[in-house]
């Protein structure tokens, strides 16, 4: 089956990235404490927690704004700001305008908010490849990010985090790291669910793992590394959607790769699954020590259910534009340790009446 | 020009008047002052209110009080200036008369804060802030005050517990004072336990609102009635300065600017200096402002007028008596209404009313209301009129 | 719901835009009609780069109705790097004690709610330590 994979009518690339993940850090062992009588591990070390003021709209800005220190360029020459999440602060009122006010972009832009579960922000990214790649458009921004839900005592409860990063893609000249081509494999699977109205998704259990996760994600890295004649030893890095963090490792080894190529982009041990953000956020710290010709593959997860996977090579224009802003590292590393109390005020679980 | 006196005062005790309305309070803090004006019928009411837009969802007092006061008819106009309202109406009700187009003028302050209770009460008084910019940011008139004290600790290193002489002398002087809201001593333990509330301004450290309604009765001198028994107190001198509203807008935020100029103008036209008073009735909505107004009066340099509360300069025996009634610590902070219950008190005292706090041989006054971090100030002098 | 009213700011209230004098070249936040240095007309926009310092702060422990959430908060005046101040709230602080002279950047946070849930979410400036002395 050819034509599969997505290429852009002119080269395109990465012009800028920038993570974004909150101070406050829930421990595992905080909510076995309460829930499983402090007998459970949890599937993470710990989770990072967004603050009492935040949200996914004043994320995205942040990493919005880091995406534009490195891409050194005005945001009035955007012409997409496009947010994936499963949380956005309004049902019916997008995030994207927000966001793009704040950052100074607009008004000649594309605004919306996507939806596909945890691969709305890859969602995204390929529609900003595809609105620069057909040349309609010079620079476009694509975010993931999340302040993930997760039920009370659930086993997702470990793992739902606050995170993501954003992406501006524009011509491959200016690019930190450039396109070669990506592929989505999309089912009707339904491994997850939120339906509307209702504060917490529900979950297949075991079903998530086979069916949905592995099936989606081995599919479309294997067929665009097919496309591409590329094999996982051509890869630096790879990264993959990060429920926890067994099932990218295992994904990994599925498609071939080592955990010494996924480690770098592997960050649900220490930050959680941070849904629309998690793949990305795991692609920008691995832009944050790639070498120039470093070559990555990233492949997404969102439920319900489908996978994007992406080839991307980093360019020599990476090492002076990476300092431009915070590091994941340097998130990762302002840490505030929480209870599950402060948590629960955090995130709203405390019924005020 | 002749002089403008105070012919007649009206005070109802500061507290928490839940039985009684806005416009009750007014009526008879009117009604008394009228009465000790020896039945002087005011042409004109000159209201000083802060809230009652906003908490008693009522507006144009101006028509209201009159009406209520059975006055309907006669000029009223309401006077909003914060804090600083009362004094601010008492300004105008000076003019008025010192003009010649008005022969008698009443002047009224009144607040009613207990239409209301909790964060909403908060909230509409810290719409006295700059609201786009301040209050947006969650401050309120006490968020103000703790920036500005935290400042004033750290710019001139004074001791935190040094500003426990200020509550410390208002609460001694309320005793005596029957309108007075907390008439008990504290001391210093009482200060340094006391919780926290915009750090490091503690409970001691802030007045407390309340509710308040005073009058004064101000004609010109030839217009006093023959039966009016009681000293005359006659308005030397008045002035009002403006600030920035937003206190970040200020370059020097411990220069207190307007509340030195207020002071300049009103001493000017009386032809006196500061020191030539025999007491300062000042704003001590917080004790970090009764130090500012201190030192923004020329009583003590920059960074020294926490110093006059610890030798008893301050006191009723003192060189310059404050607070002589209790001040807004003790008294109570009927906000709109304040800048007048300082005018009543002041007159008591010149006029030897002032009971067991009287300052012996009181004769000129400087009294000062503050509207916020001196965001607006007024400045009168009173002088007992011999004879 | 006074949506009109926030609104109108947005773009300073996010983004911490405000005006250069074309005057006396002074910078201005918030924006004016007037520039306070030198009272020319000032409206050429500038973009404060939201660096500054702690100038004088203060912790909130009663609040004013809509801020009740996030009690207790610090409010500080911070001072920008391009000479005015502002009030604002500061965020993030995790255990870091507050001091005056403390480096801060600013961050675009949800301020309050417009009403209750139903109302706007009205995002706008506040400021955190500075990430570099973070850490």
């Amino acid at each position: 089956m050819s034509g599969r994979v997505l290429k852009s009518n002119r080269p395109v690339g990465i012009i800028g990235y920038g993570a974004y993940i909150p101070r406050y850090r829930l421990p595992a062992s905080e909510v076995s404490r309460v829930w499983e009588g402090g007998k459970g591990s949890g599937p993470v070390k710990e989770k990072a927690v967004a603050g009492l003021d935040e949200d996914v709209i004043t994320m995205s800005i942040e990493a919005a704004r880091n995406a534009l220190a490195r891409a050194q360029m005005d945001a009035s020459l955007l012409r997409a700001v496009w947010v994936g999440s499963e949380s956005h602060p309004y049902a019916v009122k997008p995030t994207g305008t927000v966001v793009a006010e704040a950052i100074g972009a607009g008004p000649s832009i594309e605004a919306a908010d996507w939806e596909f579960a945890c691969k709305a922000g890859t969602e995204a990214l390929v529609a900003a490849i595809s609105l620069v790649g057909s040349g309609m458009g010079d620079y476009a921004m694509a975010i993931g990010m999340d302040t993930a839900q997760g039920k009370p005592g659930d086993q997702l409860e470990y793992t739902a985090a606050s995170g993501g990063a954003a992406y501006i893609v524009g011509p491959a000249e200016n690019a930190l790291a450039v396109f070669n081509g990506s592929y989505s494999y999309v089912t009707d699977t339904p491994d997850f669910w939120r339906r509307a109205n209702q504060k917490y998704p529900e979950h297949g259990q075991r079903f998530t793992g086979e069916p949905a996760y592995f099936k989606h994600i081995v599919e479309a890295g294997k067929a665009l590394m097919e496309e591409l004649g590329t094999r996982a030893e051509d890869y630096r890095f790879a990264v993959f959607h990060q429920p926890n963090t067994k099932f990218p490792q295992r994904a990994g080894q599925l498609l071939g790769f080592s955990d010494e190529q996924i480690k770098t982009g592997l960050l649900a041990p220490v930050i959680g699954n941070t849904y629309a953000g998690a793949a990305l956020v795991g692609l920008s710290a691995v832009l944050d020590v790639a070498q120039p010709g470093d070559r990555i593959l990233v492949v997404s997860f969102g439920s319900g259910a489908g996978s994007d996977a992406f080839d991307w090579v980093v360019t020599d224009k990476i090492e002076a534009r990476r300092n431009l802003a915070p590091r994941t590292a340097d998130y990762i590393a302002r840490r505030t340790e929480i209870d599950y109390a402060t948590y629960a005020r955090f995130r709203g679980k405390i019924d005020m009446g | 020009m002749s002089d403008v006196v105070i012919a007649g005062v009206g005070q109802i005790p500061v507290g928490e008047h839940w039985d009684v309305s806005l416009r009750s309070q007014a009526t008879r803090a009117v009604l008394a002052a009228i009465k000790d004006a020896g039945g002087l019928k005011p042409q004109a009411m000159y209201i000083g209110n802060l809230l009652a837009p906003t908490v008693s969802h009522q507006s144009n007092l101006g028509a209201l009080l009159p009406d209520w006061s059975n006055l309907t008819g006669i000029e009223g106009i309401t006077v909003e200036a914060a804090g600083a309202s009362g004094g601010g109406a008492f300004r105008l009700g000076y003019l008025a008369v010192a003009s010649g187009f008005v022969d008698v003028a009443i002047v009224v302050g009144v607040e009613k804060i207990t239409d209301v209770v909790g964060p909403e009460l908060e909230r509409a008084i810290a719409e006295s802030t700059d609201y786009d910019y301040e209050l947006a940011q969650g401050l309120s008139l006490t968020g103000q005050a703790g920036l500005v004290m935290q400042l004033y600790l750290h710019e001139y290193k004074a001791p935190r517990e040094a500003f426990a002489a200020f509550p410390i002398l208002a609460h001694e002087n309320a005793v005596g004072n029957p309108f007075a809201m907390y008439r008990k001593p504290i001391n210093q333990k009482a200060y340094d336990s006391a919780p926290m509330l915009s750090e490091p301004v503690n409970l001691m450290d802030m007045a407390p609102y309340a509710d308040g309604a005073a009058a004064v009765v101000l004609t010109r001198r030839e217009l006093v009635p023959e039966s009016i028994r009681h000293p005359l107190v006659k308005v030397s001198g008045s002035s009002v300065s403006s600030d920035t509203l937003a206190l970040h807008d200020r370059t020097d935020p411990l220069a207190f600017d307007a509340a030195r100029l207020s002071v300049e103008g009103a001493c000017r036209q009386a032809g006196i200096l500061p020191q030539d008073v025999d007491f300062f009735e000042l704003t001590d909505s917080f004790s970090i402002y009764a130090v500012l107004s201190l030192e923004a009066a020329g009583f003590a340099p920059r960074g020294e007028g926490w110093k006059l509360g610890q030798d008893g300069t301050l006191r009723r025996d003192g060189k310059l008596p404050i607070l002589t009634m209790g001040g807004f610590k003790a008294r109570g902070n009927p906000l709109g209404a304040a800048g007048i219950y300082q005018v009543v008190e002041a007159a008591l005292q010149l006029r030897g009313e002032a009971g067991s706090n009287q300052i012996p041989n009181a004769r000129r006054a400087l009294v000062q209301n503050l509207g916020g971090p001196a965001s607006t100030a007024v400045a009168h002098v009173l002088e007992r009129v011999n004879g | 719901m006074e949506n009109p009213r926030h609104w109108r700011i947005r773009k300073q209230r996010y983004a911490l835009v405000g005006e250069v004098c074309p005057h006396c070249e002074a910078k201005i936040f918030p924006p004016r009609d007037v520039c306070p240095n030198c009272g020319g007309e000032a409206k050429t926009q500038f973009n404060f780069s939201g660096k500054g310092t702690v100038f004088s702060f203060t912790v909130m422990n009663d609040a004013p109705a809509g801020y009740e959430k996030n009690l207790p908060y610090a409010v500080a005046l911070v001072k920008l790097e391009e000479g005015p101040i502002v009030t604002a709230q500061l965020t993030d602080l995790g255990d870091q004690p507050v001091q005056i002279g403390m480096p801060v950047e600013m961050v675009t946070r949800r301020i309050r709610d417009d009403g209750d849930e139903k109302g706007i979410i009205v995002y706008g400036y506040k400021f955190r330590p500075a990430m570099s002395s973070a850490q």
